[in-house]
Parts: structure tokens; sequence; C-alpha cells
């Protein structure tokens, strides 16, 4: 069991208050998942011409400033670091990919949780109640976000186990349920040259997804696809630079609500994570069908 | 059936525990309240669970899982949506939901109505076991697996695998099937079964022509393992 909670704004006033409103949602998913919990939130998009890393390092008390003045001499003045607890995010005066390269070669202890040009992934373990305010989420303001609370069933618990998987730039997968092929599909996607980092099934399903879109796959083309290279049960979200994707696995074998008001859209393992959200009695709830892809992004909304 | 008046007593669950409200209901089959309202549900689980009491309860707004699990007599309104195993092995009373239904409705039931004004999802009225159930809407996959007993009325239409391996439940269906489950098929309707299915849709209050609908049970070919069709699993 894990819990899954997106949200989506709307309207500009609801975007400086999601931070407070997704974390509402995440506790409500606590007791589906204390072993960890995390969040993607996409926000305060990096200047063209530049990408945001967010790095993570296991080490209390890291010291930020050398990595950020090191990127600044490698790509030219960078912003940041914007730390919130063990993660940073960095600006950088270059492509994500260069940045993210750069940190894995030259940074070995790091570890990147996202890049891209908005995406932003925090993730811990423990309770999520406590994460939610030791990250300090509720003063994050967002157009939209994600968040997972983990209980573990086919890997260990670590930091680096959690959820959300970052699946490409301003990509990333959170997941309900569990995967039975994945280490097969592991190594088939390792000799295709896609980078696993962990033995956690969820990734895989990033991974997988990364590499249908770098095929040349859209999105829902890949998630489509899933339906039948992923064995499994599984509900899962992605976040995109634009919005989010939902799709069950076609026997529905893992809850998921969805829901829409006039500010925001939202999806949730259980609707108790929805009607913490203002307006929620009058929003319409709904059950997305098994096996179908629901998407939504800010210029189809 | 009628919905309860001020005299109800009110619980409201942004300020009550599940367990104190479901204790209370217990203690009222030895007298108190026999009319209640519930406010602010937001989702949580198992409210109403167990009652063995002729109790007349409005629930305003969307209720989590397992609501009105185990019911006994009571009459339950849910004024929202319901989440997974919706009066979950009811045994009699009545439970009628205004919006929709998450998996597993009625699941198990052995008795009493249950009526869905909206869409049910996947596998309602699983291994149901006398309950009546009628949906307004649609409901999704694997609806009436292993049926035994009881009827399921479906104004909509039915997803895939439709009363798979059933015994004796009676299926009616208004809208269109995606796919009949083993051993389940069309049957003619008998005298008997145009009464049930105009009688169930007067008590579940639904304005449908029982004409419009099709049956189905079951053809009885896998009460016993028959070896010829081993190839079948």
């Amino acid at each position: 069991m894990c819990g899954i909670a997106g949200l989506f704004s709307k309207s500009s006033s609801f975007e400086e208050r999601l931070g407070d409103h997704l974390s509402d949602m995440l506790i409500q998913m606590a007791d589906r998942g204390p072993d960890s919990a995390g969040v993607a939130f996409y926000r305060n998009p990096a200047p063209s011409g530049s990408s945001k890393l967010t790095l993570f390092s296991p080490e209390e008390g890291y010291d930020w400033d050398p990595i950020a003045g090191e990127l600044s001499s490698a790509f030219g003045g960078s912003n940041g670091p914007e730390i919130r607890a063990s993660h940073a995010v960095i600006v950088v005066q270059t492509d994500a990919d260069d940045a993210g390269r750069w940190v894995i070669d030259n940074h070995p202890e790091l570890r990147v949780m996202s890049a891209g040009q908005t995406i932003e992934i925090y993730k811990e373990m423990g309770d999520p109640r406590e994460f939610v305010e030791r990250f300090g989420l509720r003063e994050l303001s967002a157009t939209h976000a994600l968040g997972h609370t983990r209980m573990a069933t086919e890997s260990i618990v670590t930091t680096e186990h959690s959820h959300p998987f970052s699946t490409g730039l301003d990509l990333c997968l959170v997941h309900n349920g569990s995967l039975c092929n994945h280490n097969r599909l592991r190594e088939q996607l390792r000799r295709e040259g896609i980078t696993i980092q962990t033995d956690n099934d969820s990734e895989v399903a990033a991974a997988y997804l990364t590499w249908k879109m770098r095929e040349g796959a859209s999105l829902t083309e890949a998630l489509e696809s899933g339906l039948d290279d992923l064995d499994g049960f599984f509900t899962f979200a992605v976040g995109t630079a634009d919005g989010f994707a939902v799709l069950r696995d076609p026997i529905a074998c893992k809850p998921a609500v969805m829901s829409e008001s006039d500010d925001w859209v939202a999806m949730a393992s259980e609707y108790r994570a929805i009607a913490v959200l203002p307006g929620a009695e009058d929003a319409r709830v709904w059950e997305p069908d098994p096996g179908q892809v629901y998407i939504w992004e800010k210029e189809k909304v | 059936m009628g919905t309860t008046e001020q005299t109800a007593e009110v619980v409201d669950l942004s300020e009550t525990s599940i367990r104190e409200l479901n204790q209370r209901l217990h203690d009222a089959a030895d007298g108190g309240p026999q009319a209640w309202r519930i406010t602010h549900p937001g989702g949580l689980h198992a409210i109403a669970a167990g009652i063995n009491a002729p109790l007349e309860i409005d629930i305003d707004g969307h209720v989590g899982y397992y609501c009105v699990g185990m019911n006994k007599e009571a009459n339950v309104r849910i004024h929202g949506s319901a989440g997974v195993g919706l009066a979950e092995n009811i045994m009699s009373g009545t439970v009628i939901v205004d919006g929709d239904a998450s998996q597993s409705a009625a699941a198990t039931g052995r008795g009493g109505l249950v009526v869905v004004r909206g869409n049910a999802a996947a596998r309602c009225g699983i291994s149901m076991k006398g309950v009546n159930i009628v949906v307004e809407g649609n409901v999704g996959h694997l609806s009436a697996f292993m049926a035994q007993k009881g009827a399921l009325v479906v104004c909509g239409d039915a997803g895939e695998a439709l009363g798979d391996s059933i015994y004796e439940t009676h299926i009616y269906v208004r809208g269109s099937v995606a796919e009949l489950g083993a051993d389940c098929i069309e049957k003619d309707f008998k005298e008997f079964h145009t009464a049930e299915l105009t009688g169930l849709l007067a008590e579940a209050g639904v304005d449908a022509d029982p004409a419009d609908f099709k049956r189905y049970g079951s053809a009885r070919e896998l009460y016993n393992f028959n070896i010829d069709n081993a190839d079948a699993y």
C-alpha cells in the first residue's frame, strides 16, 4: 500500500497556496505510507538558457556553497543553493542534461533528484507529517505538484528508494502497487542506455517511460504501451512540465479518485485526501476507469 | 424511507471520532435515538459499520472505505459518493448512495437492498449471497463474480467478465455488456423475473421499463469440475 496525491492549480491565487494544500493531502495519505514521503513541485521556472537541479546529500549539514561555486565556474553564474533539509536547488546557466551529468561526474557523493526547467523533487525517509514540516513544503507556491507516501514492498526503505522517481527532464513518476517483471525490464532498459540507480520496481516504470519517450512516444503513448509491457498492478501519477497524467492497471488493483473544482484538479488514492481541499464538497468527484490514460495540462484545462 | 427530520441526532465527524460514532450507533440497538444525521464524513473509513438496529441514517457528503459494512436493519442514505467496499456483507436494511460507489460495492452481501444512483466501479456485488443491488448507472468489470444469490440490476452498461463463475444470482442489464464472464449466459424472462425486476426498480425508486432489460444468469456448466473443461484452466 502507498498513497498518492496530485494537485493542479487552475487559478494564480491557488498557486500561491498549492504547497499548503498538497501538504494537507499528503498528511491524509500518511496512513497508507508511513515509511517515506516525497513530492515533486513544479514552480519558479529557470530563465531560458538556464536549468534547475535538485540535489540530495545523505551527509547531514552538507555545505552546498562550494558546489554552487563550481557550477558557476563551469557554466557561468548560478543561483542558489536554495536549501531544504537534505536537498538543495541550484539554477545553472546550461541545459539540464549537461548540468546533471556534470554533478554525476564531479560529485558522486550527491544524487541528482531532478533536472529541468521547473521541477523540484524532495523525498526522505520517515513519517510524512514530519517530512512536510522539515522541508517547509507549506510555504511553496507551484502550478502543480505530486506527492507520495510509501509503504515499501519490493525494495528497502532509503531516500533513494522513495518516490517520486525522475523519468527525464521535468518528468517524474509516483506509483502505488508493485511490478513483477522489473528485474528483466531493468536489464533491458540498461542495455538501451537508460540510467537506473536502484533495485526499486517503480524506478523501472519511470525508466520505461523515459525510454519510450526518448524513442519518440508521447507521454500518452508511453503510458499506453506500459499497459502491455509492465506486468503487475499499479496506479501511476506522472508529473510533466505542464500538468500530470494518471493511469491505473486494467484490473484496477489499486485505488484512485479524481476531483475537479473551479480552482483545482486533484487526484489521490483516497477521497479523504481530496476532502481537505477548499471547495471539495462542491467539486465533481469520480473514479478514473482502469487502463485509461488521464492527462491534465495547462492549455487543456 | 423518508429523510430524517430535525429530530435526528446529529454527529459531526469533524469533531467526533469514527470509533465513538460507531459505538453510539451500536448502542442504539438497546434504545436511544433512532434517527441520525452524520455530517462532514470527509471520506473517512468504516462510517456506520456494524449497525444492528432499524435506525434511519443520513450521511451528508462523500464517505470512504467500508461504509455501512455488515449492516443489519438500518436504512442509510449517503448524500455523496462512496469508497471501496460500500455495504460489504450487508445482512438486511437499505443503503442508498446518491453519487457513485467505488469497487466491491455490496460485496458478499447476504440480504437487504443497495441502491447506487450513479455508477458503481469494478467488482460490484462480488460473491453476493442474497443482497439485491440496483445501480442506476454503469458497473465495472468482474461485477457479480461468483455471485450466489440475490439480484443485480444495472440500468446502464456492464464492464468485462460480468457474472464470471456465477451460481444463482439474477442479473438484469438495460445497456450493453462489454463481455460475459465464464458460465454466464443471457436467459429468458419468466414471469417471476419480470415481477422481481419490476419490484426492485419500484423499491429503488428508479423509473425504468423492465421490458428494456436483458437477463443474465448461470449456464450451470461449472458447478462441478468436468474433465472436458481441463483445457480451459
